[in-house]
């Protein structure tokens, strides 16, 4: 059995995934992700110890793309999307130092 | 009680593709045109699919192959998370639990003089994006950054070193050794300026103590050092600094979390970066948008077959075969493949490895760095090197006359160069000048026999002061017949003058 989802660790994830929640959404969260991962714990009933761990969904394998120049997008397109530029750059808040 | 320092170096390598890993944006560095490199693949826009660059591929196996990897037959890439500016994905595809090749080595000299080498294993070599590029505003807080993702998605290797190198020297020159067989086997331009080459060192101490105890301190990870001197200061300041820490505080391996700092070369000092992520906390899984890839038995043996001599057998074939001392082989070797294989010509033709190193080292080396110029463009081809050197290897010329030609040879060439013409060097040219300024070695002992009783009758001082036991009296009267016979053997006109005034 894997470890029980707790508030802590939801609290942990919550902060890589640059989420802030309150504590009602995180007892929320807690409860629900719980029961996700309960269902999915379902799987370990099954053995698997002569199945090969699946690298990906794909039977497939050595899909490339040869080394050949495509014409990129225009600057102006590629900084459409961006809240704040100055024309050239994504302009983004400076990052503070966690400590 | 003595300290012993520990490091472990991780480079990152510019693979040299004209395209980025996942996408056909041009991977040349170009940060004066920020954000004209990018397309929705290497922009991690939605409903974007990267697709593996084969030459990329191909590019890293050859390395690892190079580097005496065990290479895996079945390879994936995972997702490595984390939030950053210059990480427009929100992860970098990189590889986590099945890289593609691991447990090679590079070797390495520790004591040219001595020849005294050594083997520094590596854990792993992987393929992985690089990230773009953050520029902060150094003038305060609370301004902006800006984000240049021309870099974003470049193919980079990963090379990672068993904590094996035991010195701030000895981590240089396992990263030079690197990078010279980087560029031998063509997978890399390593420059190290634009960031092709690029490392991050992690650094800790042995405390030995008098009881005869082993004690680890605390690993810290110095990051993005990109040259040779940056990660030699950087060792060593933070040696320094670690000792100092160890002395007051005593904290061992696992009492504080790894500690990340950073490399100012203006300052001198390693300083203290964001806390790291622990390595879970980057929740890597398979990346779906990518297909693993297997090696064929055909696949493998082709990429082998594409892999040069590495520098290391050329040392020692330069010093078993040729003759060389460990130092010329190596200074010959480190000046590239190309260096070499003009070397290699010029030794053939002449016969003698140790006086083709010593042209090359000297004197060609001294005319290519004056006319900056690499030795394919050098006017002097090895074959009419080569050729000339071969008339002094059979003592038909001198070493002074063939530098004379030597050097007559890049006059011709610079001032045909002025007129916009060619000049010939060509053999035929050598032999010209060897005849028309009649430095060509007397073979002929009659000939040099009418000079040396020419000089002795007009130089009745000398010959007398050398009768009466002044030795030191040939000297000027050899000067005299080598200039009458100019491309005669010196040691010989020597003993056939000093046999005629010893004659009773
Ligand atoms: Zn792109």
């Amino acid at each position: 059995m894997a470890q029980p989802l707790t508030k802590e660790i939801v609290t942990k994830v919550a902060h890589l995934a640059r989420l802030k929640l309150t504590d009602g959404e995180l007892d929320l969260f807690t409860t629900q992700l719980g029961q996700v991962l309960g269902y999915v714990e379902l799987l370990n009933e099954l053995d698997t110890s002569a199945v090969e761990p699946m690298a990906h969904v794909a039977d497939i394998a050595n899909v490339f793309r040869d080394d050949e120049l495509q014409p990129s997008l225009p600057r102006t397109a590629a900084l459409s999307n961006s809240p704040k530029t100055d024309g050239k750059y994504f302009i983004v808040p400076q990052i503070l130092e966690e400590g | 009680m003595y300290y012993e320092t520990i490091i472990g170096l991780e480079v990152h390598v510019q693979l040299l593709t004209q395209t980025k890993i996942f996408c056909g944006c041009t991977s040349a560095f170009n940060p004066d045109n920020p954000n004209t490199q990018t397309c929705p693949v290497c922009l991690g826009l939605p409903g974007s699919l990267p697709v593996m660059n084969r030459k990329a591929f191909r590019l890293s196996l050859k390395t690892a192959l190079a580097l005496n990897c065990d290479i895996a037959r079945f390879t994936k890439w995972d997702r490595k998370q984390y939030y950053y500016p210059d990480l427009p994905k929100g992860y970098q595809i990189s590889q986590y639990d099945l890289p593609f090749s691991s447990h090679g080595f590079v070797e390495i000299d520790t004591d040219i003089e001595k020849g005294e080498t050594k083997r520094v294993r590596l854990i792993r070599a992987h393929l992985e994006e690089d990230a773009g590029k953050n520029m902060h505003d150094e003038s305060g807080r609370g301004h902006d950054s800006h984000v240049d993702l021309n870099r974003a998605g470049t193919p980079l290797l990963e090379i990672v070193s068993e904590p094996d190198l035991r010195s701030a020297a000895e981590a240089k020159k396992y990263l030079e050794e690197l990078k010279l067989l980087l560029t031998y086997i063509g997978v890399s331009d390593c420059n190290m300026q634009e960031g092709s080459l690029r490392c991050d060192a992690n650094v800790n101490l042995w405390v030995h103590t008098d009881d005869g105890q082993k004690i680890a301190t605390p690993i810290v990870e110095i990051k993005n050092l990109n040259s040779f001197r940056g990660v030699e200061q950087a060792i060593e300041f933070e040696v320094a600094r670690q000792i100092e820490e160890w002395e007051k505080t005593h904290a061992k391996i696992g009492d504080v979390p790894k500690q990340t700092r950073g490399w100012d070369a203006n300052r001198c000092v390693t300083f203290a970066q964001r806390g790291k992520e622990e390595a879970s906390d980057y929740r890597y899984f398979p990346d779906p948008d990518l297909t693993p890839v297997t090696v064929s038995d055909e696949f493998f043996a082709e990429v082998k077959a594409e892999i040069c001599e590495l520098p290391a057998s050329r040392r020692r074939r330069y010093r078993a075969d040729l003759g060389l001392s460990h130092y010329d082989a190596d200074v010959i070797v480190s000046q590239g493949d190309r260096f070499t294989l003009y070397f290699e010509q010029v030794a053939k033709l002449c016969g003698d490895g140790k006086q083709a190193a010593n042209w090359l080292t000297q004197d060609v080396q001294r005319e290519l760095n004056a006319r900056n110029l690499g030795v394919d463009t050098f006017p002097i081809r090895p074959e009419v090197l080569g050729g000339l050197l071969q008339r002094v290897t059979a003592n038909q010329l001198t070493v002074k006359s063939a530098r004379e030609v030597f050097a007559a040879l890049l006059t011709d060439h610079d001032t045909a160069y002025e007129k916009d013409i060619r000049a010939d060097l060509s053999t035929s040219r050598v032999e010209q000048i060897i005849a028309e300024r009649g430095l060509a070695v007397l073979t002929d002992a009659s000939a040099i026999t009418q000079v040396i009783a020419d000089v002795i009758a007009r130089n009745p001082k000398p010959v007398a002061d050398f009768k009466s036991g002044k030795q030191a009296a040939v000297g000027s009267l050899i000067g005299q017949i080598m200039k009458e016979l100019k491309g005669a053997d010196a040691k010989l006109v020597r003993q056939m003058l000093i046999d005629e005034l010893s004659k009773p």
